[in-house]
């Protein structure tokens, strides 16, 4: 096994003009890992697959992909990966299959060889129904997946995929995550971008957040939710005129500001007390007229670790 | 079973990059029958004015004006159809092929050298198209069919050169509106030259610069060779070398950084 990382970000700064999009930016992504770039829009993800695919060059700091430097051997990047980016890069006039065997001569494949390299990946992705009907008949679920498929017929060690279910209906994204899935079962290394939590939680075991150009946190996704989730205690209640009340006794015995869920009928709070203040909380509400539906504590989901750890990073960039 | 792709050998040669690129460009061109057909519509539309409308009350010296107009407006009519190529390359960018290209390990100037090479194609067409409606709307030869094939090969020349310079424009370009908008500077050079009328005829202060930008040289030339002439040849071939000098390594530069 290699011990070279499959990324790594050393005060990587990417500046357009004034703005600096990447400000100081390190990371470490290991190899042999479905890595997933989490952060609001504006955060510097595409930035930085661009930067990782060698379109942008670092203003600052060094960017290492495969241990090759993208500013020193950017052609040796170039055959390592397999950029898919937000907007489906196809030809609509050409066949899928055209598309496919056009990128594979480029990726250096010989006619014969693209041909193959091609059928492969048709079968692979599901696309044999289609494969010769030109691409502006596809929907944006096989355009998507075509796009993923001209990554992939170079064979590259690393696919990078940009916001890769962005604006596609539920059945088109699960279809692309079955197609990642798949690709990753192969042995391709996958480096995603995306700001849906449900999309990282699928697909990746190792979670980078950025925010404003910044690592804001890193490591698996229960190390994410283990380290600034705390657990929350959470109550529903049959009754939504209750939830008030309820509110007032989560914030008594955990001290924390309680998240109210009118439409879910559910009140929730995290908790730095655990089981003990789940205790607490039971023997209070018993001496109330509350109905529970349900009681318990439980791990934060990504999208609460994911507010509190923007938020908390907004709140320090702004008293600096 | 599923099989694996293999990884290929080696990286592809600049040359194959070169024909892979063109020959995407120029499947794009002929399957989108609005663009072999309209480009066509029009220039035999512009000439079909100049010749019959404007033409009757335009002197050009001692020839008539069918025999002057239809050399020069062949000459320069990838000034017109040349917006389309910058409108496609502005397109690649924005909608991400461009990316594509450059995050593949192919050199740059490959996909500059594709790009021309289907331009160059699909403007040879339109420079015979155009020259046949010339005779189809009263154009003759008035040389030998040499130094008509040897005028037809300069046009082709010409038309490379602003290929490069329309590729230029649609990567300065921030969309596919833009680039059409950038596109129309390229009228004003071919109405402020000696193409449809000689730059004689304009008022002493626009006659340095339509004398001395490189349409006038360019069209001049092209009359010339129809004569069997060669005057202007040698200043037309030097505006057109510096032309792709300056603007080749331009376009490399600018899809580098794209």
């Amino acid at each position: 096994m290699t011990t070279v990382p499959l990324i790594e970000a050393r005060d990587l700064t990417i500046r357009f003009g004034k703005v600096k999009a990447l400000d100081d930016l390190d990371l470490t992504a290991p190899a042999g890992k479905v890595l997933a770039i989490l952060g609001p829009n504006g955060a510097g993800k595409t930035t930085f697959v661009r930067a990782v695919s060698t379109l942008l060059r670092p203003t600052g700091g060094t960017l290492q992909v495969l241990g090759k430097d993208v500013s020193r051997e950017p052609v040796a990047v170039r055959r390592d990966i397999g950029l898919a980016g937000q907007s489906a890069a196809v030809e609509p006039t050409m066949t899928g299959r055209e598309n496919l065997e056009m990128t594979a001569r480029l990726f250096g494949h010989p006619r014969d060889g693209a041909r193959r390299a091609a059928s492969i990946v048709i079968e692979r992705l599901s696309l044999g129904d289609v494969a010769d009907r030109r691409c502006s008949t596809y929907s944006g679920g096989q355009r998507r997946r075509l796009d993923l498929g001209a990554s992939l017929v170079g064979a590259p060690r690393l696919l990078l995929l940009d916001e890769p279910t962005t604006g596609l209906d539920p059945i088109s994204r699960r279809e692309v995550w079955d197609s990642v899935r798949d690709l990753v079962a192969a042995g391709t290394d996958v480096l995603l971008t995306t700001h849906y939590l449900d999309e990282a939680n699928e697909l990746a075991d190792h979670v980078i957040v950025i925010d404003h150009g910044h690592t804001v946190a890193a490591g698996t996704l229960s190390d994410l939710k283990a380290s600034s989730g705390r657990d929350v205690i959470e109550v529903a209640v049959n009754d939504p005129s209750q939830l008030e009340a309820v509110g007032h006794i989560l914030e008594r015995v955990t001290s924390n500001p309680p998240r109210l869920d009118h439409n879910g009928r559910r009140a929730s709070a995290p908790t730095a007390g655990g089981a003990k203040d789940l205790a607490i909380v039971i023997r209070t509400l018993d001496d109330t007229s509350v109905m529970v539906d349900e009681i318990g504590v439980r791990r934060p989901t990504l999208d609460e670790v994911f507010l509190t750890l923007t938020n908390a990073y907004v709140q320090n960039g702004s008293s600096r | 079973m599923i099989q694996t792709v293999t990884r290929p050998i080696a990286p592809a040669t600049a040359m194959s990059a070169t024909l892979v690129v063109a020959r995407r460009a120029l499947l794009k061109f002929v399957r989108t029958p609005a663009l072999v057909g309209m480009g066509i519509v029009q220039s035999a539309l512009f000439l079909f004015s100049f010749r019959y409308v404007f033409g009757g009350a335009i002197h050009a010296g001692a020839s008539t004006y069918v025999a002057y107009l239809v050399p020069g407006y062949v000459a320069t009519i990838v000034l017109f159809t040349g917006g389309g190529i910058a409108v496609a390359v502005a397109d690649d960018r924005v909608e991400g092929f461009t990316d594509r290209l450059l995050s593949l390990p192919i050199p740059r100037y490959s996909i500059v050298m594709g790009r021309a090479l289907a331009d160059f194609a699909t403007n040879a067409w339109a420079i015979v198209a155009t020259a046949a409606f010339g005779f189809l709307f009263g154009f003759r030869l008035g040389g030998s069919i040499p130094d008509g094939l040897a005028a037809l090969g300069l046009c082709l020349v010409f038309g490379l050169v602003f290929t490069v310079v329309f590729i230029v424009i649609g990567l300065l370009a921030p969309n596919a509106q833009a680039a059409q908008g950038m596109s129309m500077i390229a009228f004003v050079l071919a109405f402020m030259s000696s193409t449809y009328v000689p730059a004689g005829t304009m008022p002493g202060w626009l006659q340095p610069f339509a004398k001395y930008q490189p349409v006038t040289p360019m069209v001049d030339a092209v009359r010339a060779v129809l004569l069997g002439s060669t005057s202007d040849v040698g200043l037309a071939l030097a505006w057109s070398a510096l032309l792709l000098i300056v603007f080749t390594p331009f376009a490399v530069l600018l899809y580098r950084r794209s």
